[in-house]
């Protein structure tokens, strides 16, 4: 499973596990947009721990999920992103969608 | 001079995305490149290897070949080629944001390329395919 659900309340983690590009993002999607639709959550923690790559499809999950969670007025949440993925998010300018945290800050 | 080569032939299955990106940073380490230099190479791989599979190969199958080139042991030269549908307009598709692949794509790929490496060609014939070349020196470190 590359995404595990973690749900309390109106505040919903997904735990992603492994690498994001085009070939695994399609599932790491579905399985976090039922998790919204299911759950209504007023905020999303995207949980980058245990993704050791991501490229600009990752980029695309994220914008993706934000707009899925403005429908509702949710908010989204990204942490424990690697230099190589905080990169990536940075390029794409994605600190204005959400707030990003480094690994190891908390 | 060119040091050593590297030549490598893929269908555009999805699943080689990865194999790709991990092959040719495993070759690229034994220039003993920082992890981050290894990083950027990784990713701006994965982008030229997956808009092979995403958008010249759209509805079809195709190869895809990829070559790696080291020069004096401290550049690396990466070509990513397809026999694909071709880019019309290569200056639009370079734009960052510009993307004809839907909702899901951010449009981003050749922003991360042009970033990662220190230079970015793009060759393109409409219907022939499309040729990706980047280049990136490595820094010297006194071991
Ligand atoms: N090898 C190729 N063959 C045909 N068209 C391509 C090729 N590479 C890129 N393109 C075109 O250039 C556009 C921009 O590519 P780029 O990689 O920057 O963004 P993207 O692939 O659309 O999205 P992202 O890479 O962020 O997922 C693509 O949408 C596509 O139209
Ligand atoms: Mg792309």
């Amino acid at each position: 499973m590359p995404v595990k659900i973690d749900v309390n309340g109106e505040l919903v983690t997904a735990y992603l596990e492994g690498e994001i590009d085009h070939h695994s993002a399609r599932v790491m999607r579905n399985d976090i947009d039922s998790a919204i639709e299911r759950n209504m959550p007023s905020m999303l923690i995207l949980d980058f721990r245990d993704i050791s790559f991501m490229d600009s499809s990752g980029i695309g999950l994220v914008m993706g999920r934000y707009k899925n969670l403005k429908k509702n007025n949710a908010e989204l949440h990204i942490t424990n992103t690697s230099p190589q993925i905080y990169k990536v998010m940075k390029l794409a300018g994605l600190e204005r969608l959400a707030k990003i945290d480094k690994v190891g800050s908390k | 001079m060119i040091t050593n080569v590297l030549k490598l032939v893929i269908p555009s299955k999805s699943s080689n995305e990865s194999f790709a990106r991990v092959a040719v940073a495993s070759f690229v380490a034994q220039l003993d490149p920082t992890l981050e230099e290894i990083n950027d190479i990784k990713t701006a791989v994965s982008e030229a290897v997956t808009n092979c599979i995403v958008h010249a190969y759209k509805e079809s199958m195709g190869n895809i070949y990829i070559t790696v080139q080291v020069i004096d042991n401290l550049t690396v030269k990466i070509k990513v080629r397809d026999n694909g549908c071709g880019i019309d307009n290569i200056k639009q598709a370079m734009q960052p944001l510009f993307t004809t692949g839907g909702e899901e794509r951010a449009g981003l790929g050749f922003a991360v390329m042009e970033s990662f490496m220190d230079k970015l060609s793009v060759k393109s014939k409409d219907g022939k395919g499309t040729v990706v070349t980047m280049q990136k020196k490595l820094s010297i470190r006194i071991s």
